[in-house]
Order: C-alpha cells, then structure tokens, then sequence
C-alpha cells in the first residue's frame, strides 16, 4: 500500500496495516457493539461464493461433468477420501462438518489472496472460533459415545502404573493445548505470508530500477501464498479428522 | 529507549526458534528425496504425507514469527 499522493516519505506504513478491522455499520445491543465490519463482509463473500459455485456446478447434472462440476464433484471426493482414510466407516456422518470448516478455510484464504481483500482467517479469533467448535465437538462426541470410558484416553496403554502420575498429566495439557495449536498454525501462516507479501512490496519502489528484484519475489511468494492457502486448509481438515477419530476408536 | 532495545533484542532471540523448524524441514524433504529414490512409484502417496509434514513444520517457525511480532508491536 505504497501511498500515491505525491508525499512520499511522510507517511508510514506498517505491513500489519492491512489486517486492520474497520466497522461498516454498527448493531448496538445489550452486550455491546456487534458492527458489521470488513472482516464480516470477507466472510459473507465467502460463504457466498461457496454457496453459489456449490449450487451453480452441479445445476446441470451430466454423467460427463464440465469442468465446473468436476471441481465440485473433487472436492468432495477429497474429503470423502480424508475421512475414510482415518476415521473409516464411522467418519461418514461426520463428513457436512468437516467439508464445511475445509470449504470455509479454503475459500477464506483464497478471498484473502485477491488483492486489496481481507484475510479473516489472519485473525486468532477467527481461527480459534473455529478450532473451538471442533475441540468442544469433539470432546462432546467421547463423552456421547464412550461415557466417562472416555477418559481412559488419557492412559496410555502398555505401560508400567508407575509412570501414570507423569503421563497423565502431559496427556491431559497436550488434549487441551489442540485447539491453541489448531489456530495459531492458521492464523501464524496467514499472518506471517501476507507481512512478508507487504514488506517485500515495501522494497520495490525505494530500490528504484533494482525494484525488480522483490518485485519477481513477491510473484513468486504469492504462488507459494496460494500452496499454503491450500495446505493451512487441508491440515486443518486432516486434524479435524483425525481428533474425530481419537474421540471415536479410543486408541 | 531501554525498553525499546530489549524489545528490539527480544525479537531477534525470538526468531532463533526458526533454526528448529529450517532442520526440521531438511528432515522432512531429505526423507521424501530418499523414499522417492528408493520406490519412485511411491511418489504420489509420500508427496501428499510430506506436504503434511511440511505444513506442520512450518508453522513452528511461524509461532516464533508471531511471538517476534508479538513482542515487537504488541
């Protein structure tokens, strides 16, 4: 965000500038201001944009899918794949869940990818919210499915009782530390690729005609931004999964 | 103007964390090169593993990017 306006030098920029969040009509309620802000909006756009691809690709429904409908019908299989992968048989009802949360995280990173957007996912409450629901989820489901049996996945099996004083503890903080885990993993990677997209953008123009340099970078990053857009989505899908699993088939 | 500098300090010694995650990632695409050597038909199904690993990895040194950051303007 170079500034334009003739007066170079004079204002300064910072490269967390972007994830800013400005309030665009603001809701007062007893518990205090619910605005409807940027970050809100980028997450209407997504949920739109998942909604409208989702229903417009399989409107027209041919035994040989156009591409559209092929992108759909992958995404799908993908998570179907994941799932039965490590949850096996048990995992199929979990499937609107976790298609869902991957769809949200996939198309959140690739809306904050087009320039002059915002990245909702760069923001810990926004992940955490999220690494909440299936933390609380999950740990719903053990004790659903298993009653109190549930916390024998704190014991790790085959080992003598006198290391249970020791390993129980660690068992118990490495479960609750998963959803601090989950969202800091998105939101650092969020955070950290679009600082480093600003700083480096904040190179180009002060090197003068050795502005190619970073500029050539900041192509080349912006691909690998999307790999990790990708990625950040598919491991937050795959730990879902594989929490899901833990809860179910205790070990 | 102290605080300043150790602020300053903090946030280099904070980084030092990256070093973990740069051997940590060497591991994990040393370990896709020789699984590839060994069985190239193998490749598709180690490259979506290591991919997995190396998002895992990374976000190690991301966490001690966010504490740098943290501390220099938190």
């Amino acid at each position: 965000m170079a500034s334009t306006d003739g007066n170079h030098g004079t204002e300064k920029h910072s490269p967390l500038e972007q994830f800013e969040i400005t309030p665009y009509a603001h809701f007062e309620t007893g518990i205090g201001d619910l605005a409807f802000t940027n970050s809100s909006l980028a997450m209407v756009i997504t949920v739109v944009v998942i909604i409208l691809f989702l229903t417009i690709a399989v409107n027209t429904r041919s035994l040989i899918p156009s591409r559209m409908q092929l992108i759909s019908e992958m995404s799908y299989n993908f998570i179907a794949q994941l799932l039965n992968d490590t949850v096996g048989d048990q995992g199929k009802k979990y499937f609107p869940f976790v298609f869902a949360i991957f769809m949200f995280v996939l198309i959140g990173n690739m809306v904050g990818m087009v320039p002059y957007s915002f990245t909702f996912t760069s923001h810990i409450i926004v992940t955490f919210a999220l690494a909440a629901v299936v933390f609380i989820g999950v740990t719903f489901l053990g004790f659903a499915k298993h009653g109190l049996h549930f916390f024998s996945f704190f014991v790790v099996p085959g080992l003598p009782w006198y290391m249970l004083p020791i390993l129980i503890p660690i068992e118990v903080i490495s479960y609750l530390a998963r959803p601090i885990s989950l969202s800091v993993r998105l939101f650092a990677n969020m955070l950290a690729g679009h600082t480093l997209l600003k700083v480096f953008a904040g190179f180009v123009v002060p090197l003068g005609f050795l502005g190619i340099v970073p500029l050539a970078f900041i192509v080349a990053l912006t691909g690998l931004e999307i790999l990790i857009a990708f990625l950040q989505a598919y491991v937050f899908a795959i730990l879902t999964c594989l929490y899901i699993n833990d809860a179910i088939n205790l070990h | 103007m102290e605080l300043e500098a150790a602020k300053v300090i903090g946030a280099g010694l904070a980084v030092i964390g990256v070093i973990g995650s740069g051997i940590g990632m060497g591991t994990v695409f040393g370990a896709f090169i020789t699984a590839v050597g060994r069985n190239p038909a193998a490749r598709n199904e180690v490259f979506t593993m290591t991919m997995l690993g190396f998002a895992l990895v990374e976000a190690i040194a991301l966490f001690a990017l966010v504490i740098a950051l943290v501390i220099l303007f938190g």
